[in-house]
């Protein structure tokens, strides 16, 4: 079967429309608020209203005479009916003890969930919530991890002794002998990443049906993560996994974050147990801001980077501080996943992290879209920018000259990661082209003097993809995990339809439809006669453990895992082709719908007469073969990965490098401080494309989260600890207006690790967080102040503008 | 704490050509009985402040947002939803199959409001151009296409000669 696996089939690596679109058009999609459920209640969570305090005593009397009430959970029950979820950091933070409802009598961020109530409407639901009355008396509390990291901090979790989750050393090569012997080192006291997520369009729902009379619980509702999800709620429930349902249908985005469902749906399940009757929270867009998930926010101190006078970086050393908020979610992983990419795009041969994840009474960090590595990209990128521009290099000559090239694939990082492929060269040249650069640059000398002032910036990342999660033992030697699988499922309907489910959950990628090419390739049909599954079920039986959309990998894992699903279902049916028509397996092809023999094109069998001998006529065949075709392929993929290195923290952590180099022009407004971005351009390299549209449109998705991170989004707290953008007038999402059109181009270097030389993607890196941060230094020049901040707003581009960091930012040589 | 005393209201109102009644509290929202009571599923909801238009609608022709608008208040007016845009026969319309040929939709959660804004805005009488189109679109958040296909779309709707997705020219070639 080489021949259909390869990307020059008639469907794969071709832009198809999506067979999803139709139903989304029509408003015929079901999202998660949109199942109709019989009986249904709803659930409405009674959050704090302070970032820590203790809970004095919880009163929801009045709640018993409305109408409408069915009955609430209260921290007590859930104290006795469940276990702390499973936390994955080391000793001493492994005491944590996090739990659906506020644990340990205390509230330790605002918005965390203390009561779930539960009525038979939304508006009975929220009428009830509004009776209940708690008591809390408000401790000290605190929000920003410089502070937390104090000996007199307030404890965040007191049975820890401090709010330091996860403390590590990472230490490859030799820093301290670089900076000593380089001719240049640049010294900056702290630089900061600031809190936003992707916020994704539709909050989280979760609907769910306990069957009394099979003690199952059925979930309804997008899951990035099923098995894990299942896992999770599975120990903490001391529920059988296999009795936990999980349905995703159609789904309005995750980016990672909504990998924290989990929590709210265990209260959702307690609930339904206890009042026998389906319940659904709809989360609302301010619960969402509250805990739906922040990506990681990370403070550098003591940066150090080390250049030769030629302009050759060696390597740098930093302090990391990663706020995680209130709760270890998904954390401490960030503290490894971003080594993935420890050398950014650069050749660099050391690098030295003193890495620490903060507790602090905030919301909980959850991954979000370029999880962890983004953070570590843009302050390498940054650094670079600002080594470039004090010590008189060309920023592009400088990042030319410092890219991984494209003859050194694959290229071994300082960690021993691979880099699987890529020309980075290439790829800044072409999106300098998409810019005009030397237009740009004209552009530029003339807006000088005009109160306006240009600005070109370029932002180099990569988009690693496909986990070993072997990587998690460098957190913690004693974590069960490694390698990574994806599962999948090809079957024959007794008419001779083809039916396919993936391991994968799609949220807008387009996963039915690049099934749907591979499998069409495979079997000789077009895309439109496969029947893909909408969504997920984990009781299909296509996933594996980690099975999901989540860190870049369907490309590799789920279409890996799809094709030799195929594979198996193809074997079957040349088996029973071969044995009715006379021939070897061999010789049987699969072409229009029908099984023939090579060569021979009358003695052919329709899949309608495959299936229906298999399914109903059994006899008809060999019994050899009849006892081994039940025309259901369901197969894992497997990611060659090994354990890593446990004592130098070194191994291959991730399978694929897809590249985005972005450049953009902007434009600040010397009065305003606004900027307005001119031009965008963004070059992609994702290996070998399944469907060039898609991959396009994750790209543009990318992009304008980065922009909008960049420019408008922050989940700033104050200092009584609450969260200022709460909702989608503090939290600016960027809208069409404020955007320029987009620019795209791509290079194509297939990854040799993969079955067809994909390589996962759409994360994108966080490229417009570094692209914009170097346009607005190069627009303010070298009078002015350095770039600090991810987070650029007109105030602190006035601030710039005005000059005032030079004593943190200092050229040792 | 008193006990919420809802009047209950009958209302009769014509959602995408069909009169629809119930009865609704004083206080319930239209996005939540047409979704909640009669399984509308282009109006969703993605905000609770009425800045994302996801819910967004036609009202006796006019665009609303479903979310800022009591169901009380629409007996005896017309609604439209995305679920009334496409052909009897079930077939995409124009500016649908816009939306499918440059890929401006990809989870699809602001697909309907985009949909209802967009064809206001067609039928507006408005000159389309790429500003006009943004403008036009900034009440309606989508936070997976990043809009440059969600524009295209639009002005191919309108006839623009416009960029195709990534690699379509090739298939038309072929
Ligand atoms: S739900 Fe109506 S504007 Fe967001
Ligand atoms: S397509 Fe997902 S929000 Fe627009």
């Amino acid at each position: 079967m080489t021949m259909q696996d390869t990307a020059t089939s008639t469907w794969t690596g071709k832009t198809v429309p999506r067979k999803e679109d139709d139903r989304l058009l029509k408003a015929q999609g079901e999202f998660g608020d949109d199942t109709p459920i019989a009986h249904l209640g709803h659930v409405v969570f009674v959050r704090s209203p302070y970032a820590h305090a203790r809970i004095l005593d919880i009163d929801v009397s009045a709640a018993e005479s409305l109408p409408g009430y069915l009955g609430c959970l209260l921290p007590d029950e859930v104290d006795v009916l469940t276990d702390g979820f499973m936390e994955l950091q080391p000793a001493p933070a492994d005491a944590e003890v996090d739990k659906c409802l506020a644990a340990g009598g205390k509230v330790r961020f605002v918005g965390e969930p203390v009561v779930a109530v539960a009525g038979t409407s939304r508006q009975a639901a929220r009428d009830v919530a509004a009776t209940v009355v708690v008591d809390y008396e408000p401790l000290p509390h605190v929000v920003d991890a410089r502070r937390a990291v104090e000996p007199e901090a307030p404890q965040v979790h007191d049975e820890i002794g401090s709010n330091v989750a996860w403390d590590g050393v990472y230490d490859w090569g030799d820093i301290d002998a670089a900076l000593k012997s380089a001719d240049h080192v640049i010294e900056v006291d702290e630089l900061h990443f600031h809190r936003f997520s992707s916020t994704p369009l539709e909050c989280s729902v979760v609907t769910v049906s306990y069957d009394a009379g099979i003690d199952t619980f059925n979930l309804i509702g997008g899951c990035a993560m099923p098995q894990i999800t299942t896992l999770m709620m599975a120990a903490a429930m001391r529920h059988p996994a296999e009795k936990i349902r999980i349905v995703s249908k159609d789904f309005g985005g995750s980016f990672g974050v909504k990998i924290g469902m989990y929590v709210p749906a265990t209260a959702v399940a307690l609930l339904s147990r206890k009042l026998g009757r389906p319940m659904r929270w709809t989360e609302t867009r301010t619960e969402h801001h509250w805990m739906g998930g922040h990506g990681n926010e990370r403070w550098f101190h003591n940066v150090k980077m080390a250049v030769t006078s030629e302009g050759r970086v060696l390597g740098l050393s930093y302090d990391a501080l990663d706020d995680v908020g209130a709760y270890t979610r998904y954390e401490p992983l960030g503290a490894v996943i971003w080594t993935q990419v420890a050398n950014a795009c650069y050749q660099l041969q050391h690098l030295k992290v003193h890495y620490r994840s903060i507790y602090t009474n905030k919301g909980p960090v959850h991954p979000n879209r370029g999880y962890s590595r983004l953070q570590h990209m843009w302050l390498v990128e940054r650094m670079m920018d600002i080594a470039a521009h004090r010590l008189g290099f060309d920023p592009v000559q400088f990042r030319l000259q410092n890219y991984v090239q494209p003859e050194q694939y694959p290229y071994e990082t300082v960690n021993g990661c691979v880099y699987d492929s890529g020309n980075l060269p290439l790829s800044l040249e072409k999106a300098l082209d998409l810019i005009e650069y030397d237009d740009a640059r004209r552009l530029q000398r003339e807006s000088a003097g005009t109160g306006k002032r240009i600005g070109i910036g370029i932002g180099s990342t990569l988009d690693s993809g496909t986990n070993n999660f072997g990587q998690a033992r460098l957190i913690n030697q004693f974590l069960p995990f490694s390698g990574n699988t994806e599962g999948g499922l090809v079957r024959m309907g007794v008419d001779g339809s083809v039916y396919t489910v993936t391991g994968g959950v799609a949220f807008g990628q387009g996963h039915e439809t690049t099934v749907a090419q591979v499998v069409a390739d495979m079997l000789g049909l077009t895309p439109d006669e496969i029947i893909t599954h909408r969504g997920s079920d984990s009781a299909l039986s296509a996933q594996t453990g980690f099975s999901g959309s989540y860190a870049s990998q369907f490309a590799v894992t789920g279409i890996g895992a799809i094709l030799n699903a195929t594979r198996k279902l193809v074997r079957e049916i040349q088996l029973v082709a071969a044995s009715i028509l006379g021939a070897t397996p061999e010789e049987i092809v699969l072409e229009g719908g029908h099984a023939l023999v090579l060569g021979d094109p009358e003695r052919a069998l329709p899949f309608a007469a495959v299936a229906g001998i298999v399914h109903f006529s059994p006899a008809d065949l060999p019994a050899e073969v009849a006892d081994e075709v039940g025309l259901v392929g369901r197969a894992v993929y497997r990611a060659p990965f090994e354990i890593p290195d446990l004592e130098r923290k070194r191994g291959n952590l991730t399978l694929t490098y897809a590249s985005q180099i972005h450049a953009c022009v902007l434009e600040i407004d010397e009065e305003t401080g606004e900027v307005k971005i001119l031009r965008y351009g963004m070059v992609d390299d994702c290996g070998t494309p399944i469907n060039p549209m898609i991959i396009q449109g994750q790209v543009h998705g990318a992009t304008v989260h980065g922009i909008s991170a960049a420019l408008f989004e922050h989940f700033a707290y104050d200092d009584d600890g609450q969260l200022l953008a709460a909702n989608f007038y503090d939290y600016h999402a960027a809208t069409a207006l404020d955007l320029p059109s987009l620019r795209y181009d791509s290079v194509v270097s297939p990854s040799p690790f993969t079955p067809i030389g994909a390589k996962g993607m759409g994360e994108g890196g966080g490229a417009p967080l570094h692209a914009i941060a170097a346009a607005i230094q190069d627009a303010v020049g070298g009078d002015g102040g350095v770039v600090l901040e991810s987070f650029n707003p007109p105030e602190r581009i006035l601030g710039l503008l005005n000059g005032g960091t030079e004593s943190t930012v200092r050229v040792l040589r | 704490m008193t006990q919420p005393q809802d009047e209950m209201l009958p209302i009769s109102v014509t959602v995408d050509g069909r009169l629809e009644t119930g009865q609704v509290s004083s206080r319930t929202l239209l996005v939540h009985w047409l979704r909640d009571d009669l399984d509308k599923r282009g109006p969703k909801i993605g905000c609770d402040t009425g800045n994302c238009g996801a819910c967004t609608i036609r009202w006796d022709g006019l665009l609303v947002k479903s979310c800022m608008v009591l169901a009380a208040q629409a007996d005896d007016t017309r609604v439209e939803t995305a679920a009334s845009l496409a052909h009897d026969d079930g077939s995409l319309n124009d500016l649908q199959a816009c939306f499918k040929e440059h890929h401006g939709l990809q989870c699809g959660y602001c697909t309907s409001g985009m949909l209802m804004t967009a064809t206001d805005l067609l039928e507006s009488g408005e000159e389309i151009t790429e500003h006009s189109v943004r403008r036009g679109l900034k009440g309606n958040i989508c936070r997976c296409t990043g809009y440059e296909n969600i524009v295209r779309a639009v002005r191919a709707a309108a006839g623009h000669d416009v960029e195709k997705p990534h690699g379509a020219a090739e298939e038309v070639a072929s």
